[in-house]
């Protein structure tokens, strides 16, 4: 396969085109996505490319984003829905919530949603209010639904590809921190990466470490520091589906380490932490040697851009974690 | 003035035109008065300017631009009682300068900071970010006054992309069925980022949108500070004399780029830009009042120098307050903080190590 040094922006847009050349049931939809390239440039030049038919501005209404796609994928298109920001996906709760996720339970398997909604999340870039949530905690409660976050532009474009080819609604977040900050050999052909498999980043034996998004390149230097530090060997795993979540990945490495932090920019209450402790509760409590340790955004609002940095996990929020459970 | 009908037509009202010359009835206001205006006028553009300079050197954060809104802004919020209450989006700054929120304040905001002292008694919520979520709240605010039986009035303002959302929708639904004392004013500023205003509605103009849910409505030419201070005047007035909600649609265009963060060069065409800078809502009240005496070139200029000069002492006063503590955003989540939030403050608070620059003797944590 012919690779290119790609940034996620770029594998992004890659793997949208391919999509558009691929399969013509493909059409892209969204605020600023056409002419404009969206707001981030994912989608840029791809109206030219394939024409207002299929790639599409739409009125400011994210309910009638979604919900509108939702008719087209049960008409049998394959809408791509880009909702601007993570933070808007409030206004198109409903349609997501109640109808995309719930189309084939609802209709006894008579009717399916097969779409996309793609939206940028994640903070450390100084947005305004709403710009910068990570909601996926919200959706631990959306049966029907899946939930995607890659972490580097290899995993985005290949999750991306299987994202549109599963028979279900999946909502695809994409990191807003990770679009431009590096580049990565990424094949220019088609190719899927796996839903719901997760991949160990770095094999260890010590404690095991799940993240995704932004929190994989947190966790690694976390993990790095440990090594230096306190001598210790991490496995850091990347969850890459957060819903539903790879038990078998996250249950054999807790078996061999026996101690695990989670780590995740979304807020702690009830998120994914929670629910990979809970797993690790059911699945293989004695393996424990320590508590499960979280290191989360805090149970507040996403705080504004002047202090924004205090709220996200960093490298040394995630290795007084790893001490925190090395403690014998 | 066509706000008693259901109809508010496609001819857009206007008491001056572009070159400045009078072509409707004179509203009853003081040389003072149209004075105060043009200072407000230069006042939002230059203040405007000057956070986008910021934000270009570091100082500020994303900043969304004020230009050739001003006619629009600074009249809609004119016509306001203390009592009355307003809603904006990030666009009507000027609005909640004029309705009272001091420079300053606003400037801290626009730092990445939430203001200590959001000014509450000026009846101004704080701007909103998320499109449309802020026209509910003025008809709930104008419900309840309408239900304590106060004379206040309720004004929502947002702009043409939010009139595709269903909270503008749904809200002023509510406001016909409730004859609530609320006047609802979308800033048609022609695009919502990169979406221009026939790609947002097929109907022919926004203020129609009232005919479907029984609203009066107006079409007023945005640029003209006089048509949009004695339409909105009117509105309010109907509002407080208990004859229910107005819809005005005010025709404007957004000079700049959506934000700091836009390039409208990407999707716009120059020439409608051009033709628009040739409207300029400033200049058109400078040559009315320059025809009719009431400006000289000396006072002009004195007023953008003392325009300059206020804005100077805003930002020196936000720069000179403190930066927010590391553990403020714990401050406000709810009237007491759950123990649990309180471990959480505690937590945050063994990372962040104490630097005497940003704390100061007896600061609130």
């Amino acid at each position: 396969m012919a690779l290119r040094p790609m940034t996620m922006i770029e594998a992004l847009n890659n793997a949208l085109a391919l999509e558009l050349e691929r399969d013509e049931r493909v059409v892209l939809l969204g605020q600023d996505i056409g002419l404009n390239g969206g707001v981030f440039r994912v989608t840029d030049q791809l109206q030219r490319r394939f024409g207002e038919r299929r790639v599409f501005d739409t009125p400011l209404a994210e309910s009638a984003i979604i919900g509108t796609s939702v008719g087209m994928a049960v008409y049998g298109l394959r809408p791509i829905a880009e909702i601007q920001f993570a933070g808007f996906l409030f206004l198109g709760m409903s349609q997501l919530v109640t109808q995309a996720a719930r189309m084939r339970f609802r209709s006894g398997g008579a009717f399916s949603c097969p779409l996309v909604v793609r939206s940028p999340y994640g903070g450390g870039v100084r947005t305004p209010e709403l710009h910068s949530d990570s909601l996926e905690g919200v959706f631990l409660q959306t049966p029907g639904l899946k939930v995607v976050i890659p972490s580097n532009p290899y995993d985005a474009k290949g999750l991306l590809a299987a994202a549109v080819a599963d028979p279900d609604p999946v909502l695809f977040l994409e990191n807003i921190k990770l679009y431009r900050s590096f580049r990565q050999e990424t094949p220019e052909e088609y190719y899927t990466v796996p839903l719901g498999k997760a991949k160990t980043v770095q094999a260890g034996d010590d404690v095991s470490v799940f993240a995704y998004g932004a929190m994989v390149p947190v966790a690694l230097e976390a993990a790095r520091q440990a090594q230096q530090e306190l001598g210790i060997s991490v496995e850091v795993i990347d969850l890459r589906t957060v819903w539903p979540l790879d038990e078998e990945a996250i249950v054999s490495s807790v078996e061999k380490t026996g101690r695990a932090v989670v780590v995740h920019e979304a807020p702690r209450a009830g998120g994914i932490g929670a629910e990979v402790t809970a797993l690790i509760n059911e699945r293989c409590l004695y393996s424990l040697l320590k508590p499960v340790a979280r290191v989360t955004g805090y149970d507040t609002p996403y705080p504004v851009p002047g202090v924004e940095d205090y709220y996200l996990p960093t490298p040394a929020k995630v290795l007084a974690a790893l001490r925190q459970v090395m403690e014998p | 003035m066509a706000i008693h009908q259901i109809d508010p037509g496609l001819v857009p009202f206007q008491i001056l035109d572009p070159e400045g010359n009078l072509v409707g009835e004179m509203p009853a206001l003081s040389p003072e008065r149209l004075l105060y205006f043009y200072r407000m006028m230069r006042l939002a553009r230059a203040f405007s300017d000057r956070i986008i300079a910021m934000q270009r050197q570091g100082r500020a954060t994303t900043f969304g631009s004020l230009t050739g809104q001003e006619a629009a802004t600074v009249g809609l919020a004119a016509p306001l009682q203390p009592q009355d209450w307003l809603a904006t989006s990030y666009r009507e700054i000027a609005s909640l300068i004029v309705k009272g929120v001091p420079l300053s304040t606003l400037v801290y905001s626009f730092r990445g900071y939430t203001p200590p002292n959001w000014p509450a008694e000026t009846r101004c919520l704080p701007y909103q970010i998320v499109i449309g979520t802020q026209i509910p709240h003025a008809v709930g605010l104008a419900m309840a006054a309408r239900i304590a039986g106060d004379p206040v009035v309720a004004v929502g303002v947002c702009g043409d992309g939010a009139t595709s959302e269903g909270d503008f929708n749904e809200a002023l639904n509510f406001a016909g069925v409730f004859r609530a004392p609320v006047v609802i004013i979308v800033q048609n500023n022609g695009w919502a980022i990169s979406v221009p205003r026939h790609r947002q509605s097929a109907a022919p103009t926004l203020a129609a949108r009232g005919v479907g849910f029984g609203v009066p409505a107006a079409l007023v030419d945005g640029n003209d500070i006089l048509a949009v201070y004695e339409t909105v005047r009117q509105a309010v007035e109907r509002a407080r004399a208990g004859d229910g909600p107005t819809l005005i649609e005010l025709l404007t265009y957004r000079l700049g780029s959506h934000t700091t963060a836009d390039d409208a060069s990407r999707y716009r065409d120059p020439a409608e830009v051009e033709a628009w800078r040739a409207k300029d809502p400033i200049a058109r009240l400078q040559k009315f009042l320059r025809r009719r005496d009431l400006l000289s070139e000396e006072q002009d200029e004195e007023i953008g120098a003392s325009v300059l000069a206020e804005i100077d002492a805003a930002v020196r006063e936000a720069e000179a307050m403190p930066p927010m503590a590391p553990d403020s955003f714990f401050d406000y989540v709810s009237a007491t903080l759950p123990p649990r939030l309180q471990e959480q403050r505690a937590e945050l608070l063994r990372f962040v190590a104490p630097s005497p620059s940003q704390r100061q003797p007896g600061e609130r944590r």
